[in-house]
């Protein structure tokens, strides 16, 4: 499948790696030499310099022949455009365009057909809802649900309080009491498939795969209190700021939103009546302190600059705010940065870049591809969903006698209502949904890779 | 620096070359010939090296720089070129290594510069070995790995380091989106063109062997000739064929792709294929009204015709001796000698894109010297050239005359031949033509040369088609230093 890509910014560049190594060829457009040398010489894509709206350059990115774009420039004005005209020269294509300006929003869903769009995206947007979820149900720094939401993966930080600390992985059911499984450990940013006698200690993050219908019972009897969260204090006033804090004033969570450009603070405040918007400078530990920061159910850290929400969010930790939440736009893959206790990590880009990645997959359309796509672990583990069909190779054959390959797990088996998480003797039928845990270096597109 | 992939490229290339090797041990097999021998032994030592280095770089990440690409395109025509060279050592054809080595290495870049005094005297599968390797340098052997290799999923963006290092031409860039797309698209045009020209040629009566080992050095733009006078006694209509062969090679191969996608305009106003055009047909003109008190007028614009594809695309094949051809002749196929063809052909020289954009930076210089306030980007095919682009062509035109001249002035090192010849030569090899002028010129050969003096032309023949730097890089300690 031939896939062009315009714009190489944060999502573009995310995209990229992921289509390429997923074996998709790509043609990549910007108007820029220095950022398609570069990107030239980490990935074996194509690279095309020009404006990406003009006929000439799509043109020689040759769109005729393409099956998908996605625009993803700066510009919403420039992504629109750009796929108006490539849709016009192939009426076949795909296209999917970056659209970020609130404004805008309505015409992008309404208008689509003379947009020629066929879904759009807004990082920001899509930041905002995932938050808004982690701050509703608090308890997990992340949660990633399955099978029409009847699993889930949750990630869970074994603190020194924590009732898993020292625990033997074939032990945990005495603790928890219900039906999980732990599917990966990231220790020292290393992801490890775990087995039963794995011990678990202080600072490892934990991904854990629960029907979820055991979540609840799974947060009580590990000890996490689940409180609804009364006050949120957002730091930074971009973008993610507006959209979370219309979603949690629609659900009766007071909002205090603190950022340092006065303009912006004015124009947050017609926006957002119901919300308290504090001009101030969120390095200044006095402004924080005044606004009782440490009252809050939940502080989110959503400034410009990764490093600035690193401060926050420690500060917020210091001062034993119970939900933390730091946007990281750049390295959210560093070493460095997963050793520290930030709460759940959101980051705008590879968010979107998932949703576009399950776009493409559907597209392809293969019988077996996965229906769900989600990288977990800091992206060394990827979950993915898949439907058991007729071509599916090991129907009812109990779990222990199949050859997977190396690195991967079946977590989950669910048919019609019923979810387990499986043992040796289980095994799958047709129409039944896996939930698949790889951390193998190779790309699973199809269910009957897993097999050896 | 990712010592792990440099060695398992160079043991791809290496096994590579025994898979290349095969076709010549049948031949002999089949022909009963003792030098079958050498190629199995040859194959033999071939792998006992390979393996080895296959199970060192085994398992290695991806990790790997601009200067690790040049360092494995260097190194992997090295040790290319050891190995070619034994089966003409082990065989006993060409009793010196040394001799064996240029033998080899001119095959290799294309050259086709000889030590022999008469290829006739050589057995069948070494003749035919000969031809072959200018099939195989003219494309490039990493190239064809790229093509046929599968390097496993994941992210692929090294495999621009290594086509930047081995292809010729000042701006080198996919025609698809895929590496591997790319590769198997100059493959295949590669292939349909040399069962294209041996087709031709064996309308033309000409002998299987001779048509395939012809079609080898006229595709490969190498120049090794099965016959001891090149292509002088074959049939005009042969010669002909030839000429346009050696033509259609020198052009960029992306042009070719570009025709059978149908779009004909931007191959139509290629600059540089007007360029190269046009030198072929005013070099022609002028040389036939120069010659024509030597031949017929007809003959006269035939030979002028080969000898110009010949010399242009730095195939070095001849019909004739045009060292006796008058001064402005010779001086114009000097000057043919030192263009070259196109970028992306497997022509050698220093190409003509390379040319143009000289041209059209002295060009720009001369009027900001006019106008010192005055900003102009330079354009070609309507598109303006970066400006690194224009940066880097002058610097490999400085390095490619400091070579030229140091290699001069080595080479005549305990030798009595004229200036002409030892400069002559060096020009020739450095472009990867063949013949040169005087003493080695197109009916004479390199064998007289010193031991020395063979090794300063194998170096710069190796440099000539790897484009100079991949081979500096290699004699520069810095880059063997680890970060």
């Amino acid at each position: 499948m031939k896939i062009l890509v315009a714009g190489n910014g944060k999502v573009g560049e995310t995209l990229v790696k992921q289509l390429s190594s997923e074996g998709y060829d790509i043609t990549l457009i910007d108007s820029d030499t220095r950022v398609l040398e570069y990107e030239l010489d980490k990935y074996d894509v194509m690279a095309v310099e020009g404006n990406c709206a003009s006929m000439d350059t799509l043109r020689s990115a040759d769109v005729q022949s393409a099956d998908l774009l996605i625009a993803t420039t700066g510009m919403d004005e420039l992504n629109l455009l750009c796929c108006v005209t490539a849709h016009g020269m192939n009426p076949k294509l795909h296209t999917i365009a970056r659209i970020r300006t609130p404004e805008y929003l309505e015409q992008a869903y309404s208008m689509r057909d003379t947009f020629g769009l066929s879904m759009s995206f807004n990082p920001e947007r899509q930041a905002a809802r995932e938050i808004e979820r982690l701050i509703k149900y608090p308890g997990f720094l992340k949660r990633d649900s399955f099978a029409r939401g009847q699993v889930e993966i949750v990630e869970l930080r074994v603190d020194a309080d924590s009732k898993l600390k020292d625990i033997a992985l074939n032990s945990i059911h005495s603790i928890v009491k219900c039906q999980v499984l732990v599917c990966s450990v990231l220790r020292n940013g290393e992801a490890i498939t775990p087995d039963g006698n794995f011990v678990l200690r202080e600072g490892d993050r934990i991904f854990v795969t629960a029907p979820s219908k055991n979540l609840s019972t799974l947060l009580k009897n590990l000890g996490v209190v689940t409180k609804r969260a009364k006050k949120a204090t957002l730091i930074g006033g971009g973008a993610v700021s507006y959209y979370l804090a219309q979603y949690l004033i629609d659900s009766r969570i007071d909002v205090t939103i603190i950022e340092e450009n006065k303009d912006r603070c004015i124009q947050l405040a017609s926006l957002l009546p119901k919300a308290s918007v504090i001009h101030g400078d969120a390095r200044d530990q006095h402004i924080l302190d005044q606004e009782n920061f440490d009252n809050s159910d939940a502080v989110v850290a959503l400034t410009e600059m990764d490093e600035l929400n690193i401060i926050v969010s420690l500060y917020a930790r210091d001062r034993g705010v119970s939900q933390i939440i730091t946007k990281l736009d750049k390295d959210s893959e560093n070493r460095i940065i997963d050793n520290l206790p930030l709460g759940s990590v959101i980051c705008p880009r590879k968010l979107c870049c998932n949703t576009i990645v399950r776009y493409v997959r559907a597209m392809k359309n293969q019988t077996g591809a996965a229906t769900a796509i989600h990288s977990i672990a800091d992206g060394s583990a990827e979950a993915m969903e898949f439907r058991v069909d007729a071509s599916t190779l090991n129907c009812k054959t109990p779990l222990k006698s199949i050859k997977l390959k190396k690195n991967i797990l079946v977590a989950c088996i669910s048919r019609g209502h019923e979810t387990h998480i499986p043992n040796g003797d289980s095994s799958f039928e047709v129409g039944d949904t896996l939930l698949v845990i790889s951390t193998a270096n190779e790309v699973i597109t199809q269910l009957n890779d897993i097999f050896e | 620096m990712n010592y792990k992939m440099i060695g398992k490229f160079t043991s791809l290339i290496l096994m590579a070359e025994a898979l290349f090797m095969i076709p010549a041990l049948i031949i002999g097999l089949c022909l009963g010939e003792k030098s079958a021998i050498s190629f199995l032994i040859s194959i033999g030592i071939i792998f006992a090296v390979a393996v080895p280095l296959w199970l060192i770089g085994r398992k290695t990440d991806r990790r790997f720089s601009a200067r690790d690409g040049f360092i494995c395109v260097g190194l992997g025509w090295f040790m290319m070129s050891l190995g070619g060279a034994l089966p003409f050592f082990i065989s006993e054809e060409i009793p010196h290594f040394v001799d064996a080595l240029f033998e080899t290495v001119s095959g290799f870049t294309t050259t086709g510069s000889s030590i022999l005094p008469n290829p006739e005297l050589l057995s069948r599968s070494i003749l035919y070995w000969r031809s072959f390797t200018h099939w195989i340098g003219g494309m490039g052997v990493l190239v064809f790995l790229l093509a046929i290799v599968p390097l496993g999923g994941g992210n692929q963006g090294f495999t621009m380091h290594l086509l930047r290092a081995e292809s010729p031409g000042p701006e080198v860039g996919k025609l698809m989106p895929k590496m591997r797309q790319t590769a198997a698209v100059l493959y295949s045009v590669y292939i349909t063109i040399t069962i294209l020209d041996i087709v031709f040629l064996l309308f033309g009566k000409m002998p299987l062997f001779d048509a395939v080992c012809t079609a080898f050095g006229t595709v490969g733009t190498g120049g090794f000739g099965v016959k001891i006078d090149s292509l002088a006694s074959y049939s005009p209509y042969i010669q002909t064929v030839t000429t346009v062969f050696m033509t259609l090679c020198g052009v960029n191969f992306s042009c070719y792709y570009l025709l059978l996608l149908r779009n004909f305009t931007s191959v139509l106003k290629d600059e540089e294929l007007r360029l190269y055009l046009g030198l072929i047909i005013g070099s022609t003109a002028l040389i036939a009204i120069n010659i024509r008190h030597l031949f017929p007028w007809n003959e006269a614009i035939r030979h002028a015709a080969f000898q110009v594809s010949s010399i242009i695309t730095t195939t070095g094949f001849a019909t004739t001796d045009f060292d006796l051809w008058p001064s402005l002749s010779k001086a114009i196929l000097f000057a043919l000698m030192i263009v070259g063809a196109c970028a992306g052909s497997t022509g050698g020289g220093l190409k003509c894109a390379r040319a143009l954009l000289l041209f059209k930076g002295l060009k720009r210089n001369v009027s900001q010297m006019l106008r010192p306030n005055k900003i102009k980007t330079v354009r070609v095919n309507e598109r303006t050239v970066d400006e690194k682009i224009l940066a880097n062509t002058n610097a490999y035109f400085a390095t490619y005359i400091l070579i030229l001249i140091i290699s001069f002035v080595l080479v005549s090192i305990g030798n009595d031949f004229s200036t002409g010849t030892n400069f002559s030569a060096v020009v020739s090899c450095f472009n990867n033509i063949g013949p040169g002028f005087e003493a080695v010129g197109p009916t004479c050969n390199f064998a007289s040369y010193g031991v020395f003096s063979k090794c300063v032309l194998i170096f710069d023949m190796l440099a000539g088609r790897l484009e100079i730097f991949p081979l500096i890089i290699l004699f520069s300690p810095k880059a063997w230093t680890s970060k």
